[in-house]
């Protein structure tokens, strides 16, 4: 190669362009006077521009390729010179009398076409004779370009099976045989190019080869086209006398760039059959050639031509494709000791994708894949490199998305074993993904055992894993993150109560070791699943079956007993009140006086110790007030203490408001409209005349505090009340009382200096609807007849 | 025509992952002017983004399993000529009643009180108005209802006139019914 300037090649290219537009001129001339001599003459000067040394393959190229159209119309004069009857003999044999050998081997391989076409010899004779005279240039540049022109002069005159060129038999061999010779010499000449020039310019060397790579790579192309080349042709000659010359060659360059031509050039059928031979040869390659990008490619391949169609999948196993890929991944691993995680995981990644793709059934093959991973990886410390993190959550993403079934994959013995090795950060971001795999796919997991497989996929979602600190995460992202599991706890069920009861507690293992800031999230889906349980056991009559079976209520709410309580770690009192009352409302409806009992107790010990805030008191007060009030399994002992205390912490409430509010609810404890249910008029009206003292209490200080009146809507809220009990029929509450009481609210409101628009309006709505009352008519109409509005 | 949504007791994720597919490809954005909601949604985030995004202007109030606790107890609003009150209904006892819930409607002096709470559809009138429960748009499970089907309620005000309809989800399907309201112009005294 030249050793000048960018701006001295263009001279060069300018004059070697000259040179031979001046000599076709002349070329032409004597083609149209038909003087033969004289067009030999100068077309041989024409060609010596093609002798030099001096360009680089990317100019080369542009004088190569006018000299190609100029020596078209030399071959067309030819051929007229032949038809004429001119001997092609004696042709082929004069244009070997040019001086220089390179124009000489030139003017040959166009003679030598037009010799072909006359048929005047057999193709093979003289393509074999071409092929061997090329020999004589061995400078890689010139020489390239020379057996170029010979691929492309004969492409169209091979001696294929159905050609007009075909002879007598085995014809083919020799048309295979020259398309063989041209490339093992071309590749030849390709790979000395790389010893040229100093050493310094290795780059700018593997440059230009690269630019020269497809005249090379053509000659496989032209052996693919062949009709003759059917399976066995291929496997008992092409390939292997290519991948000879590909093995033996030894450089890194022709190597990755033919193993990638032969995958692409020949059909996939080919490559199945011959998967053997082509994947013996990987191993033999130099170390530094890029083998996993090849194996990738070969896969990609396979894979697609098995998803082409359905037919073609039997074949696969019957030659064991995955076998031999499998094996053969395997051997370049080890053989390549210093491949960094990131190529050995992707070639995984490959397998399994064609795994999935070829032999989706085959759940054994993924887990096959899955453990050579898991096998290269052991030993290494967690992954840091984000490269390789990436290729690892693909390879445990792609069986998620194909089989949309985490249950399938929850099959896969080393699919944790492989999860291990990402580090905290990831392994929760897989953790999410499969978790929003099930949501998605609204998958049910339903037996216990893949429960706890799941639970331990997902553990570092579930618990601390060793070394990694709660509080790096952003609270946003931890929330949402916990909710997930909290959404996933629903998506466990069997409808056989003792499969149910062996998943919650499986569930409620791992949650407990969740620590303080997860178990507000995951304890209450928890719960929410065993009440469901419970009420699902309540349905099927022929309860009390004995105490041998493991699922009953009874066991059940000792379970949730003990699983709230761990929410006092926290400490989350509130929840943990809510969840005791759904428990005690759950106990009455199976009627376990006891176990009601005792989570009333529970609730209210939370309430007089843990719960300190004034507003959460209200709405606590409430939630016990309103749950005691549907309990019908207690006997009056019991729900005398219940009532007791609830109306005691009602009136001590701090705001005198809350107090009369929570006082007046307290009322309907003493009254249930059930049949059976308490209907006790007496406590009815102490307690709605307490909740009046009360509300006269708040009125006096707020005349004081600010020489205002206060409150007017509790008194018309406690009028309401009286209403309520009035219309269902408790002797206590008399008309007489209700009129006081209007007349109370009436006065009042007069005596107000500041007027109160809603309590104005509760009012007038309140005296309407006594009118409305009233004229009902009947019974009802009866009732208010005495109440004067 | 006003569309007005009403839905809440959605527990999600304490009771319920998520609201059904079915709902959720019924409730697309655009389509509704109003959103009620009863309360426990209960995660702020997913729910009441969500909810958010199928109509900006969106009312809650304070279930006792909300996340947020700053939802007030009680919210009005008029739309149209009616005027809409809305309570989770877990400060009304005994939960459920009929006439407790009438009072909170008095208090209020609202023509549809809407409250929840107890996860079971309601929708009647009484002299005062009309009570709604909305029931609970996930089917959660409740201590006060058992077999709770997913629901929510679509109101179309029409000038004095309210179609009420309710969108249950029962064995797989949606199943609509709808109840009509009218108001009476004497009803109530200017405000």
């Amino acid at each position: 190669m030249t050793s000048g300037g960018i701006e001295d090649e263009e001279k060069w290219l300018a004059e070697g362009i000259a040179g031979l537009q001046h000599n076709a001129f002349y070329m032409h001339r004597a083609l149209d006077s038909n003087n033969l001599k004289d067009a030999l003459k100068y077309s041989a000067q024409m060609l010596s521009e093609l002798r030099t040394s001096r360009l680089s393959p990317h100019k080369y190229y542009d004088l190569y390729m006018r000299a190609f159209d100029e020596l078209r119309k030399l071959e067309m004069f030819f051929k007229e010179e032949a038809r004429r009857g001119c001997s092609i003999i004696d042709l082929y044999e004069l244009v070997q009398h040019a001086g220089n050998i390179l124009p000489r081997l030139y003017l040959l391989c166009t003679v030598g076409s037009v010799y072909i076409k006359s048929k005047e010899a057999p193709a093979k004779d003289v393509l074999k004779d071409l092929v061997e005279m090329c020999r004589g240039i061995q400078h890689p540049l010139r020489g390239l370009f020379l057996r170029s022109y010979l691929s492309q002069v004969s492409r169209d005159k091979l001696p294929d099976i159905g050609s007009e060129y075909e002879g007598d038999a085995d014809t083919v061999m020799d048309a295979v045989e020259f398309v063989l010779q041209n490339f093992t010499e071309m590749n030849k000449l390709w790979v000395r190019m790389q010893q040229q020039g100093p050493a310094r310019e290795k780059e700018k060397r593997e440059k230009e080869r690269s630019e020269l790579r497809d005249l090379v790579g053509k000659n496989l192309h032209v052996l693919s086209q062949i009709e003759g080349v059917d399976l066995d042709m291929y496997k008992d000659t092409v390939l292997p006398r290519v991948l000879e010359q590909v093995v033996n060659c030894k450089d890194e360059l022709a190597q990755y760039y033919l193993m990638d031509c032969i995958i692409q050039v020949f059909p996939d059928e080919y490559h199945l059959q011959t998967l053997e031979t082509l994947l013996g040869a990987c191993p033999q390659l130099q170390p530094t050639v890029d083998i996993k990008t090849v194996l990738s490619q070969l896969m990609e391949r396979l894979s697609n031509y098995a998803a082409s169609s359905a037919e073609v999948l039997p074949e696969f196993l019957q030659v064991e494709a995955f076998t031999k890929l499998s094996n053969a991944i395997g051997k370049v691993i080890e053989a390549q000791v210093d491949m960094p995680v990131v190529g050995a995981v992707t070639l995984y990644v490959s397998l399994l994708t064609f795994t999935l793709r070829v032999h989706p059934d085959r759940l054994d093959y993924v887990d096959q894949v899955l453990g050579a991973c898991v096998k290269k990886l052991s030993g290494k410390a967690r992954i840091e490199d984000a490269k390789a993190t990436k290729q690892i959550v693909a390879l445990l993403s792609a069986p998620l998305e194909k089989y949309n079934d985490i249950v399938t994959a929850l099959n896969l013995s080393n699919y944790p074993l492989v999860m291990d090795h990402l580090d905290n950060a990831t392994n929760k971001v897989m953790a999410v993904v499969i978790i929003q795999s099930i949501m998605k796919n609204n998958t049910y997991i339903s037996t216990d055992d893949k429960v706890e497989a799941l639970f331990q996929l997902i553990k570092g979602l579930i618990k601390d894993l060793d070394g990694s600190l709660v509080e790096e995460l952003d609270e946003e992202d931890f929330k949402e993150e916990q909710n997930s599991v909290a959404r996933l706890i629903h998506m466990l069920h069997n409808d056989d109560p003792e499969e149910m009861l062996k998943i919650i507690c499986t569930v409620r293992k791992h949650i407990l070791t969740g620590g303080p800031k997860r178990l507000p999230f995951t304890v209450p889906p928890l719960i929410f699943s065993a009440l469901k349980l419970i009420r699902q056991l309540q349905g099927q009559d022929g309860d009390v079956v004995g105490e041998d079976v493991p699922a009953t209520p009874k066991k059940i709410f000792q379970l949730l007993n003990q699983t709230i309580e761990a929410l006092s770690s926290v400490p989350s009192p509130e929840l943990a009140l809510r969840l005791y009352l759904q428990c005690a409302e759950a106990a009455n409806d199976c009627d376990l006086e006891p176990v009601a009992y005792e989570f009333f107790t529970q609730a209210f010990i939370l309430y007089e110790e843990e719960i300190a805030d004034s507003k959460a008191q209200v709405t606590a007060i409430h939630l016990i007030i309103g749950t005691l009030q549907r309990m019908n399994v207690f006997g009056v002992e019991n729900r005398d203490t219940l009532t007791h205390k609830a109306t005691g912490y009602s009136a001590k409430l701090l705001k005198k408001p809350d107090q009369c509010k929570a006082v007046y609810a307290c009322s309907h404890l003493f009254w249930v409209d059930d049949q059976d249910g308490v209907k006790d008029g007496e406590r009815v009206l102490l307690c709605l005349k307490r909740a009046l003292r009360i509300a006269n209490a708040a009125q006096q200080m707020a005349n004081v505090t600010r020489g205002s009146s206060g409150p007017v809507t509790l008194f018309v809220e406690i009028l309401n009340k009286y209403l309520y009990f009035f219309e269902k029929g408790n002797p206590q509450i008399t008309s007489a009382a209700i009129q006081g009481l209007i007349e109370l609210i009436t006065n009042e409101m007069q005596s107000d200096t500041t007027t109160d628009p809603f309590a104005d309006a509760f009012f007038a709505s309140s005296l309407r609807y006594i009118q409305f009352q009233k004229q009902k008519g009947g019974g009802m109409g009866e009732k208010y007849e005495s109440i004067k509005v | 025509m006003v569309l007005v949504l009403a839905l809440g007791d959605l527990h999600i994720p304490h009771r319920a992952p998520d609201l059904p597919a079915k709902f959720k490809s019924m409730l697309v954005p655009g389509k509704i002017q109003h959103i009620i909601c009863t309360g426990n949604l209960c995660i702020k985030q997913e729910v009441h983004d969500y909810l958010k995004s199928l109509c900006p202007d969106m009312h809650v109030t304070r279930g006792e399993y909300d996340e947020d606790a700053r939802y007030p107890e009680t919210k009005t609003l008029t739309i149209g000529q009616f005027k809409l009150g809305l309570c989770h209904g877990h400060q009304v006892i005994p939960w459920g009643d009929l006439d407790s819930l009438a009072m909170l409607q008095r208090q209020l002096d609202v023509d549809i009180l809407v409250t929840g709470h107890t996860h079971q559809f309601k929708a009647y009138k009484h002299e005062g108005g009309v009570v709604i429960n909305p029931g609970s748009a996930t089917g959660a499970y409740s201590s006060i209802t058992y077999d709770v089907n997913p629901s929510f309620v679509l109101m179309d005000i029409d000038g004095l006139r309210v179609v009420v309809y309710v969108y249950e989800l029962i064995d797989g399907e949606v199943k609509v019914d709808k109840i009509d309201f009218k108001k009476t112009a004497t009803a109530h005294s200017a405000h």
